[in-house]
């Protein structure tokens, strides 16, 4: 059994995998749950029940341990009223009990202003600014990057630069791109797209530069040529390689949409996260975290999906 | 094989004389006029292939044969214009041709199908290339996917067919266009005996119904003796012709020549000039250093 599940890449049955991935996700909740309500692992602090003596004590007050004990024991030793309290985890780290109940009540809450947008409409604003900076990215660095990987001119043109400027945090770019676009939508879209569109054109000539040369021999004695060849051996030849690399690269992208959110106007599931962790709504700040991850998550396993449709030759083929 | 007696690989019955009379009567395909191909390496500069001339007849099987590095990958590369010679020339009827093209069809060893089309676009691909409209050429591909007995396959997946299947597609898209020249490159190098030897009749089987002269690489002595008319000898070495072999072993083939005096005599003479008696030079490189691992009293004592 557990020379079985240890097999060097063997795979397992598909059972034992279904199995194994719930583990992949239950280890971290057992972990946090363990945390949370086992009062003995750690709970570094005590919430006041009953402030007995001790004159700034209030009911509901988190105290480290250390100073509770304290006062505990002065109060004992000079015969006063103890006070009493439950040990706890700091305001910082929710149990996931509350955690889950957040993540229905955050959309069902109404925002705290007039003006203030609901959990929903933020979420919704954070995916239009993911969405156009990933597109205009993909329009302009596809093309480019298939060009680089198939002709060396234009790998030597473009790749050179793009190297370079990859190296410079898209962040960085921030107070630029608010001079020059304003503090609307628009910046943060442009540092989704630096972030993503140099990562992107290098990733896809280097794709595009792995697809096997004796296809292009083929075509070559078949009569392709020159732009037929492109289009119609180059493009399908990586197409399916494409499309998981784009699938990476829009995980990349949603990494940058908390720093581009904060840039000009916060906006989006970062105002959003921002503003509940200003009024220690920690529960909600974790919602909306595991929000994104879900949103992530379920967008990447629709696209595999969508791939394996439009692509029906990649069936089976991937095993081998 | 050496003690068999033989007669000459030289010697032909007359009907295999009179066929070779006929042929060479045929106009010619393929020319090649002192093609030389010198690589830049960084041990210097390299001669991968010296002063080869040779012709094809018309609907002539020729195979090229020759220990590795004898350069008889370049050389059907330079014929498929994959490559450019250093200097020499071939020509396709009389006409000097140096791009890749649809009149000299090629097939790879390593299949080379495109994966994201089925076995009928793969087929129909030079067709459209060469201007054939979808319906003519997807016409003409069922017929070609036909021709090699695959019409119930003619909507898979290249991935859902097995490696003979595979070459087969392949000769079915190199033919479609009708070339004048079908060069093939160690095409069934990557399968199994079995399906290596039924391959070879089927390709017998093409050849003989369709206008199409056959230049065939192999580095496998048998197949070369049985596909062939003639057989292109190369050396390594640089690369040279060495002999051209023309194949006392009479048409139409089958299996059962195998084992036929003139079969086995033009198999020896390849074996001759491929793998020459190895001259004593002191170092044997290939040669291992045996000494009894056995145990004395092993209870298998000697394997004999």
């Amino acid at each position: 059994m557990i020379s079985q599940l240890f097999a060097v890449r063997k795979k397992l049955d598909t059972k034992q995998r279904i199995y194994v991935s719930i583990l992949s996700f239950l280890v971290p909740l057992i972990l946090w749950s363990l945390i949370s309500y086992v009062p003995f692992l750690w709970h570094p602090k005590v919430e006041i029940t009953e402030p007995g003596d001790v004159s700034y004590f209030t009911p509901g007050m988190l105290v480290d341990r250390e100073l509770f004990d304290k006062e505990v024991a002065t109060a004992s030793s000079e015969s006063k009223k103890v006070p009493e309290g439950e040990r706890t985890n700091p305001i910082y780290l929710p149990a996931p009990h509350e955690v889950a109940t957040a993540l229905y009540t955050a959309f069902t809450t109404e925002p705290k202003r007039r003006n203030e947008k609901w959990l929903h409409e933020s979420l919704w604003d954070s995916i239009q600014v993911i969405f156009w900076g990933f597109v205009i990215s993909s329009i302009l660095g596809v093309p480019l990057g298939i060009l680089a990987g198939t002709y060396d001119v234009f790998s030597r043109l473009f790749e050179p630069f793009i190297e370079f400027f990859r190296y410079l945090p898209a962040p960085a770019f921030g107070a630029l791109a608010v001079a020059i676009l304003g503090i609307h939508e628009a910046p943060k879209i442009a540092i989704i797209f630096i972030g993503t569109f140099f990562q992107q054109v290098l990733v896809v000539s280097n794709t595009t530069r792995k697809l096997d040369p004796s296809l292009l021999e083929a075509a070559m004695t078949l009569g392709a040529k020159r732009i037929t060849l492109l289009f119609r051996v180059v493009i399908p030849g990586i197409i399916t390689h494409l499309f998981k690399d784009l699938r990476i690269l829009l995980g990349w992208a949603w990494t940058y949409l908390i720093v581009a959110e904060l840039i000009g106007t916060s906006s989006g599931i970062t105002w959003f996260i921002t503003q509940q962790a200003r009024y220690k709504n920690f529960e909600n700040v974790y919602a909306a975290i595991i929000i994104i991850g879900i949103i992530g998550l379920t967008t990447d396993i629709i696209l595999a999906a969508l791939g394996r449709r439009i692509f029906p030759w990649e069936k089976g083929r991937a095993e081998t | 094989m050496s003690k068999l007696e033989l007669p000459s690989y030289l010697e032909q019955s007359k009907g295999v004389k009179d066929r070779f009379d006929r042929m060479k009567k045929r106009p010619v395909t393929l020319q090649v006029k002192n093609l030389h191909k010198e690589f830049d390496s960084p041990q210097g500069k390299v001669i991968a292939l010296k002063d080869i001339n040779f012709e094809t007849y018309k609907r002539e099987f020729v195979c090229v044969i020759g220990p590795s590095g004898c350069g008889k990958s370049t050389l059907i590369r330079i014929l498929a214009g994959l490559e450019t010679p250093s200097s020499g020339e071939v020509l396709l009827d009389g006409t000097a041709v140096s791009d890749p093209g649809p009149d000299r069809g090629m097939v790879f060893q390593g299949y080379t199908l495109f994966p994201w089309l089925t076995v009928k676009k793969n087929v129909m691909f030079g067709l459209e290339m060469s201007g054939h409209g979808k319906t003519s050429s997807e016409e003409q591909a069922l017929q070609w996917i036909d021709l090699v007995g695959l019409s119930k396959f003619a909507n898979a997946y290249p991935h859902q067919l097995s490696g003979g299947m595979k070459q087969r597609v392949a000769i079915a898209r190199a033919l479609a266009n009708q070339p004048r020249i079908l060069l093939m490159d160690e095409p069934f190098g990557a399968l199994d005996a079995q399906t290596r030897s039924k391959m070879q009749g089927y390709l017998h089987e093409i050849w003989k119904n369709i206008d199409v002269t056959i230049l065939f690489i192999t580095h496998d002595l048998d197949e070369a003796v049985y596909l062939a008319d003639r057989v292109l000898v190369l050396k390594a070495h640089p690369g040279e012709v060495q002999e051209v072999i023309e194949v006392p072993v009479p048409q139409p083939r089958s299996p059962d020549q195998l084992l036929s005096p003139e079969f086995l005599a033009t198999k020896r003479r390849l074996e001759e000039l491929i793998h020459p008696p190895e001259e004593d030079i002191g170092i044997d490189e290939e040669k291992m250093n045996m000494v009894r691992m056995v145990d004395v009293k092993h209870e298998v004592e000697s394997v004999f």
